[in-house]
């Protein structure tokens, strides 16, 4: 007797997902399609010769950047250093700007809600305007030279900075504020002691992460003007000057490489 | 009475002391350098901020509303780069990332080499790529697009072979106890696990490429950036207050709609 009509064993199985899902994911994969073709129209009609004409092209360029010329090392090897402290500096100052930022932008500790919800909104707005934008006006403003550029870097590390430290304040244990609070501590006692030994290694876990995107914005600062290696970058491309270029590029990427691998290790001994 | 005495600070150890002075003495050795080396024209700079700052700042927060359909214009087509580079991004970043992911090709020199290949290409600024890809595809949009795809596939792929590490491998083993295929295995115990996150990454690196690509003109590779660059060159300030207005909004804007957008889905 084989049991031939076991509805488990017989016909189709049943979806793991609801059909109504499976619906509306159809539709958001269409539009999503819809629009990158549109993006991909749209970004490619002012192409000359089309994506065939530009891949072509695009190995014919390449092959001009080989080989890099080393020559050119000692020669930009200061710009390169300057690029280096400008992220230095720019990374200090904003970590000290950014404590009372950031405490401010803290939910638990700024218990007063118009000053919190004022200083997240500057945040917001702060971390809107792209680094380059902020070089581009400081060199407007200053000159060419690193203090503009110094300047953009610091002010747009304080955006980030003090938004993810406050988001580190916002998820420490609230016990020990309160214990000290409950035996008299005032507000300063209470973040000095309580606060702080929590939040100090996260601190500078992300100080030396925002670090690394300052040496990664600073190499490209040049390139407005406001000081370090994308200036002489840029020059070189001016220049059609491409092994020149290419040397730039490999330094920059070693630089870059090194500092994010002992930025690495330091992080990982820190938490 | 009982005698109330703070309990005796813990010993530090002669090692630990002497690994905190030559870390203090580098830091200090480090700022020392910096500061020494490095030479700003004070003088001179802030003698042009004075010049500067009446024909600057005013001009900033007074936004040149003629020029808003030009900047709307760009904006959306900055808005078009960011969207064509991270999809694609977010599609070149999943081999990569099965490839990274220890958990998955079985063979350490797979894992290696795919984190070694995401992190070369993630030490690449964004704009370094896309003077590459200018110089190559010629000034335009589409090379932005290239620079935006490449560059975010270097960090999406990183974010994904780190979701992909985390799963519940439990799964995977009991579907392979019960005779399951790779693929099987793939769609039934891997795929359920990465897709709400491997998303979520995807729609924050959107927000992310908005912010890089609207300065991507600079060098000639479309969007907004190109009128940031000429608003400068001619010093035309108001203009640049309107940029800087649209810029504020659309990452706004889009900041807080798939911020909405991950909380669902997550």
């Amino acid at each position: 007797m084989t049991n031939e009509k076991n509805p488990v064993t017989q016909g189709k199985t049943p979806s793991i997902y609801p059909a109504k899902t499976k619906k509306q994911v159809t539709i958001i994969f269409f539009a999503v399609l819809a629009v990158y073709l549109f993006s991909m129209y749209w970004t490619q009609r002012e192409m000359v010769g089309g994506i065939d004409g530009a891949l072509g092209n695009m190995f014919n360029v390449i092959s001009k950047f080989f080989p890099p010329n080393f020559a050119v090392l000692p020669a930009i090897w200061d710009p390169m250093v300057e690029t280096i402290q400008m992220a230095i500096i720019s990374t200090t100052g904003a970590a000290i700007v950014t404590v009372p930022l950031a405490v401010l932008a803290a939910e638990n500790i700024t218990t007063y809600r118009p000053l919190y919800f004022a200083s997240r909104t500057f945040l917001n707005i702060l971390r809107t305007i792209p680094d380059l934008v902020l070089a581009v006006i400081f060199v407007g403003l200053f000159g060419i030279g690193l203090f503009p550029g110094i300047l953009a870097l610091f002010i747009f590390s304080i955006g980030i900075l003090a938004k993810l430290i406050s988001e580190t304040i916002e998820a420490v244990d609230m016990n020990p504020l309160e214990a000290m609070r409950a035996s008299g501590g005032n507000v300063f006692q209470v973040i000095w002691y309580a606060l702080v030994p929590q939040v100090l290694p996260q601190f500078t876990s992300l100080t030396l992460y925002v670090f690394e995107i300052n040496i990664r914005a600073s190499v490209v600062l040049g390139l407005v003007g406001a000081g370090g290696i994308g200036l002489i970058l840029d020059q070189q491309l001016g220049f059609y000057n491409y092994p020149n270029a290419m040397a730039i590029v490999i330094l920059i990427f070693a630089v870059v490489l090194i500092i994010e691998y002992i930025s690495n290790k330091l992080r990982e001994a820190l938490i | 009475m009982a005698d109330y005495q703070l309990p005796p600070k813990p010993k530090n150890s002669g090692v630990k002391m002497a690994k905190r002075i030559v870390i203090a003495v580098l830091i200090v050795l480090m700022y020392v350098w910096t500061f020494a080396s490095i030479d700003i024209d004070w003088a001179r700079a802030i003698e042009r901020a004075m010049d500067n700052f009446q024909r600057v700042i005013p001009e900033l927060f007074s936004p040149d509303w003629s020029a808003a359909g030009e900047v709307s214009l760009a904006m959306l087509e900055t808005v078009f780069i960011a969207f064509a580079g991270s999809l694609m991004a977010a599609i070149l970043a999943v081999p990569m990332s099965f490839l990274a992911a220890s958990n998955m090709m079985g063979g350490k020199i797979f894992s290696a080499t795919g984190k070694w290949i995401l992190s070369a290409v993630r030490a690449f600024p964004e704009l370094i790529l896309a003077i590459l890809f200018v110089v190559a595809v010629g000034p335009n949009a589409f090379a932005g697009v290239m620079a935006i795809a490449i560059g975010s596939t270097g960090m999406l792929g990183k974010m994904f072979s780190e979701i992909i590490e985390s799963i519940d491998m439990e799964v995977v083993r009991g579907m392979e106890a019960n005779g399951a295929n790779k693929i099987q295995v793939l769609f039934y115990a891997v795929m359920p696990q990465i897709i709400p996150e491997f998303l979520s990454f995807a729609i924050y690196r959107f927000e992310v490429d908005i912010r890089a690509s609207s300065i991507l003109g600079i060098v000639g590779a479309g969007g907004i950036g190109t009128m940031i660059i000429f608003a400068s060159n001619n010093r035309n300030w108001n203009e640049m207050g309107m940029i800087l207005l649209a810029i504020i909004i659309v990452v706004t804007v889009i900041d807080f709609t798939s911020a909405r957008i991950r909380r669902k889905i997550v």
